[in-house]
């Protein structure tokens, strides 16, 4: 039996991502919801949206504090309650599940539900900074750990339990950059080849350049509505029917196990129980592939596959488009890039592309059930949303 | 009884042990758990009763990785080995790892603890970071 709808998607918009020279992060963001506008006729933004939430991680990047109104004044939704979440990574993931609380509320009918992030005007020594900012500071930061380092560690914990290859992982990165190439909105739409990946320079061993998402502009909405409200919108809405969020320690060093995300599991158990779904009733899933060990721990995390078997699975094709169970289909943080606070949103968009037929040279055919896997930092949060068919 | 006060089991008193040469964990007079880094509050069981315990600095390397890419403050220092140890009471470290090349370097390695003997003032120097003391860890 498959859950009730918590609440519904009517509408998405993702600005293009990629180096974005000589635009603000709130730019981008109006160029995201102005096209969710676009996509649904039938709502009137300044009457309809009633608050909007959205996921930015850092101020650094533009000296640039108190975005939640910042970004609804440049999305023409001032004066609605604007709310920022910050999760790192998973900042709209995060907001997407304080969009689905609005609603089920009962304060406000319709949201909007966004994220974004400005990274590329600065160096790569400074993003790597910033983006270290979301690990644990006296003892890791302290240390020299950046974020590839952190995922580096898990990497080797891997392929030392597992036997996971550094081969697997760089197969994950060909197969995005394929996907990406078909997404007329990624970062990088070009495909990659093996020996590129494995001889790319090393990042943070065993992590190597073609390893690691982009740096990347980019901003993402969707509008979430109750349910019963959803069809005087769209006729093709796409609802939420499972929402898990949970939490891990913020240093990755006090974990048992570095093989696994405990609060990936405990997200995905939860969501998948509340829509009384299982993993194998997924068609097409969007997940955290920040770097490409992080899909291999994904599809295990997920169930999509037994632990110690995600390098295997990638290997196999059945992660491909074409395959049983096609993951990233926008390319991922890999190909169509990791804008960090528009990430968790951006996978929201591409499910509501899948599940309503608009995925063009990407679509997954008859694709009914989707899932969205957003992790913040090295895994202290993670939240998991299954979406169906309306 | 404990002797010092709650505020006293902080991040900062550990680095201040660390410059005395020392690696001192908290431990819960309460449930027993043994805290690294040292917390104020027990997260097992809540209890704000403590007491400083020194752990043996020795233990094995449970995962690793040797980072190319660093923030600008470590620029000096690229590459840098860094790595996750268990000590030998059980409880788990993130340190720099010095002294070893990348190819010696192994999965349940031995490995200790050690000190420096005083801040080197880098990387710190050149940003609004504390000048801490360093720990690390080297070959056993």
């Amino acid at each position: 039996m498959v859950g009730k709808p918590l609440a519904s998607i009517v509408s998405v918009g993702i600005s293009k991502f990629g180096k974005r020279d000589g635009v603000y992060a709130r730019e981008l963001f109006a160029e995201a919801a102005k096209e969710a506008f676009e996509r649904c006729p039938n709502l009137d933004p300044k009457h309809d949206i009633q608050a909007l939430i959205v996921g930015h991680m850092g101020e650094s990047y533009e000296h640039q504090g108190h975005t939640g109104p910042t970004l609804a004044d440049w999305a023409g939704l001032t004066p609605k309650a604007a709310i920022r979440t910050e999760a790192a990574c998973s900042s709209s993931g995060v907001a997407l599940r304080i969009g689905i609380f609005a609603v089920l509320s009962g304060l406000y009918d319709t949201v909007m539900v966004g994220g974004v992030e400005k990274m590329t005007h600065r160096t790569t020594a400074d993003a790597t900074e910033f983006l270290a900012m979301a690990s644990d500071y006296p003892f890791e930061q302290w240390n020299g750990a950046t974020f590839p380092s952190l995922f580096a560690l898990m990497a080797t914990a891997h392929m030392h339990k597992y036997g996971t290859t550094e081969e697997q992982m760089a197969r994950v990165a060909v197969k995005n950059h394929k996907h990406g190439s078909l997404n007329a909105k990624a970062h990088m739409q070009k495909e990659i080849t093996l020996e590129q990946a494995l001889n790319s320079r090393v990042v943070a061993w065993p992590l190597k350049l073609f390893d690691c998402s982009l740096i990347t502009d980019g901003a993402s909405c969707v509008v979430v509505t109750k349910p019963d409200v959803a069809k005087k919108f769209t006729d093709t809405p796409v609802h939420i029917v499972g929402s898990g969020q949970a939490s891990g320690s913020i240093g990755l060093y006090e974990r048992e196990d570095f093989t696994t995300l405990d609060a990936a599991r405990l997200a995905a158990n939860e969501a998948y129980d509340m829509a009384g779904l299982k993993p194998s009733d997924v068609d097409v899933s969007e997940v955290h592939d920040c770097f490409t060990i992080a899909e291999i721990i994904a599809y295990e995390d997920l169930g999509f596959c037994e632990r110690g078997k995600g390098g295997k699975l990638v290997e196999e094709g059945v992660t491909a488009l074409g395959g049983r169970l096609p993951v990233n289909t926008s390319g991922g943080l890999k190909s169509k890039g990791h804008p960090v606070g528009a990430t968790g949103t951006a996978q929201a968009c591409e499910m509501f592309l899948q599940l309503t037929g608009q995925a063009e040279r990407r679509q997954v055919d008859g694709a009914q059930i989707g899932l969205a896997h957003n992790v913040g930092g090295s895994g202290a949060t993670a939240t998991v949303h299954i979406f169906r068919r309306g | 009884m404990t002797t010092l006060s709650n505020e006293s089991f902080t991040i900062e008193s550990f680095y201040r042990y660390v410059g005395e040469g020392k690696l001192m964990a908290a431990k819960c007079n309460k449930c027993g758990k043994v805290m690294l880094p040292p917390r104020p509050v027990c997260p097992k069981c809540f209890s704000k009763d403590m007491k400083w315990v020194e752990l043996k600095p020795r233990g094995r390397l449970l995962t690793y990785t040797v980072i190319h890419v660093s923030p600008k403050q470590f620029e000096s220092l690229v590459p840098y080995p860094l790595g996750i140890i268990r000590l030998e009471d059980g409880t788990q470290f993130v340190g720099m790892i010095r002294g070893v090349e990348q190819k010696d370097l192994k999965v349940g390695m031995p490995l200790i603890v050690d000190f420096e003997k005083a801040s080197s003032g880098k990387p710190s120097e050149q940003t609004n970071w504390p000048a801490w003391p360093r720990y690390y860890f080297k070959p056993a």
